[in-house]
């Protein structure tokens, strides 16, 4: 019965084996750890199976659409030949994706209140406007410079290690002189602004780009691109807090 | 009638965030590289599950597993759950092992179900013939992701400086860096930024903020922050770690059989 499962369930089967892991935790810990039981059971059934088709749509559209254009668009790139546009295409995917990153909107929503507490900034309601308004270009443009650099990179063949090395080093600079309060939240602004679906395409963009030029090898030359995204964030934000306080 | 509100308002942010994407994207299409795109049809519907895909997944997460993450956070981090009603006394560091355990599972469970590393495995599995696994690269990931949240809740509990911790972490990545199978290198440092987003972002963000609010002597604006930096920072050493160690299994299963010979 098990072998003959009908091919559409097969990637529900899927969604469940990768989301078992959450709810074996939260089970544990609620029912052995806490001892309490789980409130609202029917809300959180309901939010479960949600979260199964979700993830399952989710992953069957990648395959279907964000793959193939952000691969087709790599090859149409690279035969066209033109340094200029595929550079502006990648400032643009950077700095258009980050821009309305909600986990963005949120981190620096949180910064500007950490900023008039510390006395960074005047504690008033433009003032935190303007600080997290300023926050956010700041990581947008610090993507698109990222992923400029990380397209440059595949195009000219340069070891991804000096480039990283180097922008360790920024960071590590930047930590000594910058205000104390920035730093926690210029390390976290790295990691929040590679959303679910710049990923996707970005990745596509890597590899697509790194297998149509001659001479790159799509899985030493492909990736390294979010690499970018996440370190250039640090340096940039450290800079903002520099220049604000 | 309110589930048809709440998937509604949704699927319109939702909409949003996605339509400067498909803006640039079709822009770009249109106007520089002027053909048309192949399967257009296939492309849009593809497009569509995605929009459909990602807003039932946030609903999910914001109707069942969020209000639960975070009411486990704060109920693990409460004085009375660790010392047992009616004591009290000054806590160590090692009061809170519930929460490191806690954060350990968290970080691990999140990452397995992150789509977007989802989507790089894949990848990653397609370019390079197999040679690296969806479930192999997955699962390294994710134990990166589970190390660094429980150091990082340790860090937070103790009060030590965040930057000597991302400092450390970083000579320990270059170290790797020179040792590590060069096809690995890249492919590492992305799994840094992919771990963080959708899923892990804001069960971590509330387990911070909650552990730096009922810590005494912890202010939740200042320490509260910094766990998604450990979280992008260690799978990066795990991911070479994983290859280092396949690397030098092959080397010694191959040295073993030219023994045997």
């Amino acid at each position: 019965m098990t072998l003959s499962l009908p091919t559409v369930l097969r990637p529900f089967v899927a969604s469940v084996r990768d989301l078992a892991p959450i709810i074996i935790v939260i089970a544990f810990f609620q029912l052995v750890v806490l001892q309490q039981p789980i409130p609202n059971l029917g809300s959180l059934l309901f939010g479960t199976a949600m979260v199964v088709v979700g993830l399952t749509l989710f992953v069957r559209g990648l395959e279907m659409g964000l793959f193939p254009i952000g691969e087709s668009m790599a090859y149409a790139f690279a035969r066209k030949g033109s340094v200029f546009w595929l550079l502006a295409f990648a400032f643009a995917l950077g700095f258009g994706t980050t821009v309305a990153e909600p986990a963005l909107i949120a981190v620096a929503a949180e910064a500007s209140e950490v900023a008039a507490v510390g006395g960074m900034i005047e504690d008033s309601e433009e003032a935190r406007q303007s600080y997290a308004t300023g926050l956010r270009y700041t990581v947008a443009l610090s993507v698109g410079f990222a992923i400029v650099l990380g397209v440059l990179r595949i195009l000219k063949g340069w070891p991804i290690q000096y480039l990283i090395i180097a922008g360790y080093s920024g960071v590590v600079m930047m930590t000594a002189f910058a205000p104390k309060e920035i730093i926690g939240i210029a390390y976290d602004s790295g990691g929040v602004t590679t959303s679910t679906i710049t990923v996707p395409l970005v990745t596509a963009l890597g590899v697509g780009l790194a297998s149509s030029i001659k001479g790159r090898n799509p899985i030493v030359d492909g990736f390294g691109l979010i690499a970018f995204a996440s370190l250039t964030p640090m340096i940039f934000v450290m800079g903002y807090g520099m220049v604000i306080g | 009638m309110e589930t048809l509100q709440l998937i509604l308002d949704t699927l319109l942010s939702t909409l949003r965030d996605v339509l400067p994407i498909a803006a640039i994207l079709f822009g770009f299409q249109l106007l520089v590289i002027r053909r048309p795109i192949p399967n257009l049809k296939k492309v849009l519907i593809g497009f569509g599950y995605v929009l459909l895909g990602l807003t039932l997944f946030l609903i999910g997460l914001e109707e069942a597993l969020f209000p639960l993450g975070k009411l486990m956070a704060e109920q693990l981090t409460d004085p009375a759950f660790i010392l047992g009603e009616g004591v009290s006394r000054v806590l160590h560091w090692d009061d809170y092992w519930w929460v490191y355990l806690f954060a350990f599972a968290m970080g691990f469970s999140t990452t397995v179900a992150e789509p977007s590393l989802i989507a790089v495995a894949i990848k990653a599995q397609e370019v390079s013939g197999g040679a690296i696994s969806v479930w192999g690269l997955r699962t390294a990931v994710a134990i990166g992701v589970a190390i660094g949240i429980a150091l990082g809740t340790y860090r937070i509990v103790s009060g030590t400086p965040l930057h000597y911790y991302i400092i450390a972490g970083y000579i320990v990545v270059i170290i790797q860096t020179i040792y590590a199978p060069k096809m690995i290198v890249a492919l590492a440092y992305d799994s840094g930024g992919v771990t963080t987003s959708t899923v892990t972002v804001p069960l971590v963000t509330a387990l911070g903020l909650g552990l730096a609010s009922t810590v005494p002597g912890r202010s939740p604006m200042l320490d509260g922050f910094g766990l998604i930096a450990f979280a992008s920072l260690f799978p990066i050493m795990s991911v070479m770690g994983y290859a280092q160690l396949s690397q030098w299994r092959a080397r010694r299963n191959g040295w073993r059989d030219n023994v045997g010979e």
